[in-house]
């Protein structure tokens, strides 16, 4: 096996040109499992720790970019007002030991349906930043996903960032799972409230083949909020309609039994977080 | 590969290093550093703890090749048998120890604890060691001895 530590983006992406089949590492969290229990053998390795400019993030008016080399303890640390729904997220991956490792880039890489990172990505719409010696690209994190564990990532591209809008009001996260730490997630819901756009973002993890936006949900509830004129008077939610959208956002799953978890129970559990991060979210915004 | 890098402040210079290894292989059989403990290698058990340029990482999960000039304090690097870290004295004193296997990666990560929050609520004692397994003590006793060594360095 090759060893190799760029210490430039731009050499990190000519070594994927010429290597496609080169497999990347940054914290390692998903791929020394696969190394130790000898089910990957790359020819190559590529480490992207040495690239200091992928674990920095920026601030550009109201978009956030977030390289896909920061860890979750960053995200923790220093992203929690800027992007509230991936911090609350972030404290729910694994143990402190694999929150300072593994960072957002390795999540969506992996792109597990059931990664911490995604359902408050899809919710505030974000995207991913997609790189190669030919060229980059911008990718909306809805079409990031193609399939359980697969993603539209060509062999010779890398994810350099992912930019999210700067939150702009609240945003919430749940997850269930055996566990109150160390837990891959039965399933989870993120949702996002922007009270500017008048807008709703969820997104579902480990219920579908792919995370997934509640849509029908998203719709329903900004227009009854609208409706109501509900951004500008703040009054409590209505139980109708918490219900509702409660309801909306468990069709929106497609889930499987599993070893975690029957679908039945994800699609009950499903409408239980809707319920709560929506009250949690909409309390928050009541008091500001 | 060849791997030069600091563990336990002192320089380190291994060869004939597999790339594919993991940082625990490279201290346990390379190095000779025996503290950290090997028994899950996914990252699930925390026996493996060691810091990484001054965070908890689990070494099972770092590759061999991406600690090359970086520094790393094992277990061994806190205390030793005649100068005990207070985080292992506090271990002893509380009968926080049974067959030990978890015990080197408890105290790395309880002392990287109490680095960063030296009075820590119970709460955030248990949020801190949620990535290291016990199969012997029931944990009642590795909590009296992380708010032991607290008190102690209060
Ligand atoms: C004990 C344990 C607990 C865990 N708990 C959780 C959890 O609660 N929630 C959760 O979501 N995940 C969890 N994980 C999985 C893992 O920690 C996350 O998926 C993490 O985000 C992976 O990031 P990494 O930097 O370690 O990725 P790596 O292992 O380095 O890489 C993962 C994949 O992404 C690719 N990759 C990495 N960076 C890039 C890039 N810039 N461009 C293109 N491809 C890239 C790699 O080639 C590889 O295929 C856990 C893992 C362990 C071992
Ligand atoms: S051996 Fe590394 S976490 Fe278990
Ligand atoms: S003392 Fe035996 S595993 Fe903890």
């Amino acid at each position: 096996m090759e060893f190799l530590a760029p210490t430039s983006w731009d050499e990190a992406l000519a070594v994927k040109a010429e290597h496609p089949e080169a497999e990347v590492i940054a914290g390692g969290t998903d791929v020394m499992v696969d190394l130790n229990f000898d089910r990957r053998r790359p020819a190559m390795l590529v480490d992207l720790t040495r690239i200091a400019d992928l674990a920095t993030w920026q601030i550009d008016g109201s978009v956030l970019t977030i390289g896909a080399g920061v860890t979750y303890a960053r995200i923790i640390d220093e992203l929690s007002t800027l992007a509230p729904g991936l911090a609350i997220a972030s404290r729910t991956v694994g143990s402190p030991q694999i929150r300072n490792r593994g960072t957002i880039g390795g999540n969506l890489g992996s792109a597990s349906p059931a990664g911490d990172a995604h359902p408050p990505l899809l919710a505030t719409k974000a995207t991913v930043e997609v790189a190669s010696a030919r060229g980059s690209r911008s990718v909306p994190v809805e079409k990031f996903f193609t399939g359980a564990k697969r993603h539209v990532l060509a062999p010779d591209e890398l994810i350099a960032a992912v930019t999210v809008p700067v939150a702009a009001g609240p945003q919430q996260f749940a997850k269930v799972g055996t566990r109150n730490a160390m837990v891959i997630a039965v399933t989870s819901f993120a949702l996002a409230l922007d009270p500017h756009a008048h807008a709703v973002g969820t997104g579902i993890g480990s219920a579908a083949p792919t995370p997934i936006r509640a849509e029908e949900a998203e719709r329903v509830l900004a227009g009854e909020l609208a409706a109501a004129d509900q951004w500008e008077h703040r009054r409590p939610l209505d139980d109708h309609l918490v219900d509702h959208f409660a309801r909306l956002s468990a069709e929106a799953a497609a889930p499987i039994d599993d070893v975690r978890g029957t679908a039945a129970y994800r699609r009950h559990a499903l409408a239980v977080l809707a319920r709560r991060t929506l009250s949690w979210a909409w309390s928050e915004y009541q008091r500001n | 590969m060849q791997l030069q890098f600091t563990v336990n402040e002192r320089p380190c210079h291994v060869d004939d290093v597999w790339e594919g290894e993991s940082l625990l292989f490279v201290l346990r059989e390379r190095v000779g550093l025996w503290g950290s403990k090997n028994a899950c290698e996914q990252g699930e058990c925390g026996s493996c703890t060691v810091l990484l340029d001054g965070a908890a990482v689990c070494s099972c999960l770092v590759a061999a090749g991406q600690v090359d000039g970086r520094h790393v304090v094992t277990v061994e690097g806190l205390g030793d048998r005649s100068d005990l870290h207070p985080v292992q004295q506090a271990f002893v004193d509380a009968g926080a120890v049974q067959c030990g296997f978890c015990t080197p990666g408890l105290v790395v990560a309880t002392a990287d604890l109490l680095r960063r929050n030296p009075s820590p609520s119970d709460a955030e004692i248990r949020e801190a060691l949620a990535g290291n397994l016990c199969r012997c003590t029931g944990y009642a006793q590795i909590l009296d001895a992380v708010r032991l060594a607290a008190a102690v360095a209060r």
